[in-house]
């Protein structure tokens, strides 16, 4: 079912690059459709998700060749609890999807910058996913692959409500933008959590990187508009973008001061955290991740010059206990993952490799 | 105090988790807060939007919906109920939105601030909403023209609204 060629690739946002890319791992654009006359997927016969999976599948299968990708869809109750899970730690899958209960599928585009889940909370949720600050370019894509699904498929669509969703929280737009950001100096100056405060009275939310529920890892956050009806698209885009841009600023700010007051204090945890991951013999994913962050701030203020921010994005994903156990091809209990991960990460930091 | 999760160990680990400015805590031993840590998001969220949402919503146990305005109890299309949408917090298909109507607007409108779509709109499903927003958009630039005192344009403005009024009702 070509899950092979899944496990390998490398998605298009762990590639590394894009504006701000010191600072902004991914520009997320996630669209909440659903199909007109009939029940969400939550209220759905099996009869009625399979039928939604084919038309979206068709619906898919007849995009304009070329410009807009190829897609493979995928049945979620075909593929193995741990190939699901690694799926939501490719960011391709939410966790509620990855449950792979009922009629669920995921259409994928060839290089994974598109991923459509099918029959999640709502039949249709369209994610585009590009590396660095490129909300706008992400917004590009989505709204073009939902205007072509639209001549295929007849949307849910009220005057007054916009985009009709199963969570009154996403109607309107149907929208969610979110930026995934790296803000280890914001955090050591204990600034984070101010700014995010502050954040909430402009209609966003801040939450951790697998989405709505999950806790932040690694420094890594992810900032995404809460409001969803009222705002037209453009608006929920360019308020998000502003806010994006001066977290950035900020972050760099607290990147610079941390280097000119306390630089042998950060460079000692930089290298420290180099030190440990290029040579542990078991490190739990919390370590790695911590570490790995460390790292990700040594490489973005050019302390460490010779490892590339990609083999880092590749190690966020591999490391996580789905992944590692996939690659691995069979469960393992918690210390075998711990030295697995930790045998994984020293050979993607050997010198040759980088 | 015991680790709820095993029922053995003690809890030596505290977790205090802020999500939206809701703040919960969790007590666990060292073992379970570690397998927690690597599997967190495969396990249920603690409180979700949907939890949130009911609370919004009122719904405590025995609360019976009241009845106000001509809004029925049971959508036609699907068969959801007022009563199990306020209770699991999601909506049973999209005509559960004109069924339910004004009793929606109260929720809508502390979610989002607003209860009018002001966005994209689909081409085929969109209907009138299309050419109405259209229209909006060209008065509010006429009304520009016509501060500016470019009656030129703005009469070529008036023009273009003129006709779209007419595909309108027509």
């Amino acid at each position: 079912m070509g899950w092979d060629k899944i496990l390998s690739s490398r998605s298009k946002w762990m590639e590394g690059t894009g504006p701000a890319a010191d600072i902004v791992l991914t520009s997320r654009i996630r669209l909440a459709r659903n199909l007109d006359g009939r029940p969400f997927p939550h209220l759905m016969s099996p009869e009625q998700g399979t039928q939604v999976i084919s038309e979206v599948t068709e619906a898919l299968k007849r995009l304009p060749p070329g410009e807009l990708g190829t897609f493979k869809v995928y049945n979620l109750s075909e593929m193995l609890p741990l190939q699901r899970m690694a799926l939501v730690e490719k960011h391709l899958a939410s966790p509620e999807h990855a449950k792979g209960d009922g009629q669920k599928a995921l259409g994928l585009r060839e290089d994974e910058a598109v991923s459509v889940m099918i029959n999640e909370e709502d039949h249709i949720r369209l994610q585009c996913l590009y590396p660095g600050l490129q909300l706008d370019e992400t917004w590009e894509l989505a709204t073009r692959l939902d205007d072509w699904l639209e001549k295929k498929l007849t949307y849910a669509f009220d005057e007054k409500k916009g985009y009709l969703t199963a969570c009154p929280t996403n109607v309107g737009t149907g929208l969610r933008a979110s930026v995934m950001m790296h803000l280890p100096a914001l955090t050591m100056t204990d600034q984070a959590k101010r700014l995010f405060t502050a954040m909430s009275k402009l209609g966003l939310v801040v939450r951790g990187i697998y989405g709505e529920g999950t806790e932040a890892i690694g420094n890594l956050f992810q900032v995404s508009n809460q409001i969803t009806l009222g705002q037209s698209e453009g608006e929920i885009l360019n308020n998000l973008k502003s806010v994006a841009r001066q977290i950035i600023e900020q972050e760099r700010n607290a990147r610079e001061m941390l280097l000119t007051g306390t630089r042998v204090e950060l460079e000692d945890r930089v290298w420290r955290s180099y030190g440990i991951l290029a040579n542990a013999r078991r490190i739990s994913s919390e370590e790695a991740m911590r570490r790995l962050s460390d790292v990700r701030l040594g490489i973005d203020t050019g302390m460490i010059g010779d490892v590339s921010s990609r083999v880092l994005n590749e190690l966020l994903v591999l490391t996580r206990p789905g992944y590692l156990q996939l690659l691995v091809g069979r469960k393992l209990n918690s210390a075998e993952r711990d030295q697995k991960r930790a045998e994984l990460i020293r050979e993607r930091l050997k010198p040759s490799k980088r | 105090m015991i680790c709820p999760e095993c029922g053995k160990r003690p809890a030596t680990v505290h977790v205090t988790k802020i999500v939206n400015n809701q703040r919960t805590e969790m007590h666990l031993c060292q073992q379970c807060a570690q397998e927690k840590g690597e599997l967190d998001f495969m396990i249920e969220p603690k409180f979700s939007i949907q939890d949130l949402l009911t609370g919004m919503l009122g719904y405590e146990g025995g609360w019976e919906p009241t009845r106000v305005g001509p809004e029925p109890n049971r959508c036609k299309l699907c068969g959801l109920s007022y009563r199990e949408f306020a209770r699991t917090g999601r909506l049973g298909c999209g005509e559960c939105y004109r069924q339910f109507g004004n009793r929606l607007e109260p929720l809508l409108r502390r979610i989002h601030g607003s209860t009018y779509h002001s966005g994209k709109v689909p081409k085929r499903a969109g209907g009138t909403a299309r050419l109405k927003r259209e229209i909006e958009k060209l008065r509010a630039e006429l009304q520009q023209h016509v501060d500016r005192e470019e009656f030129e344009q703005a009469a070529r403005l008036r023009d273009r609204i003129r006709k779209l009024e007419v595909q309108l009702n027509g």
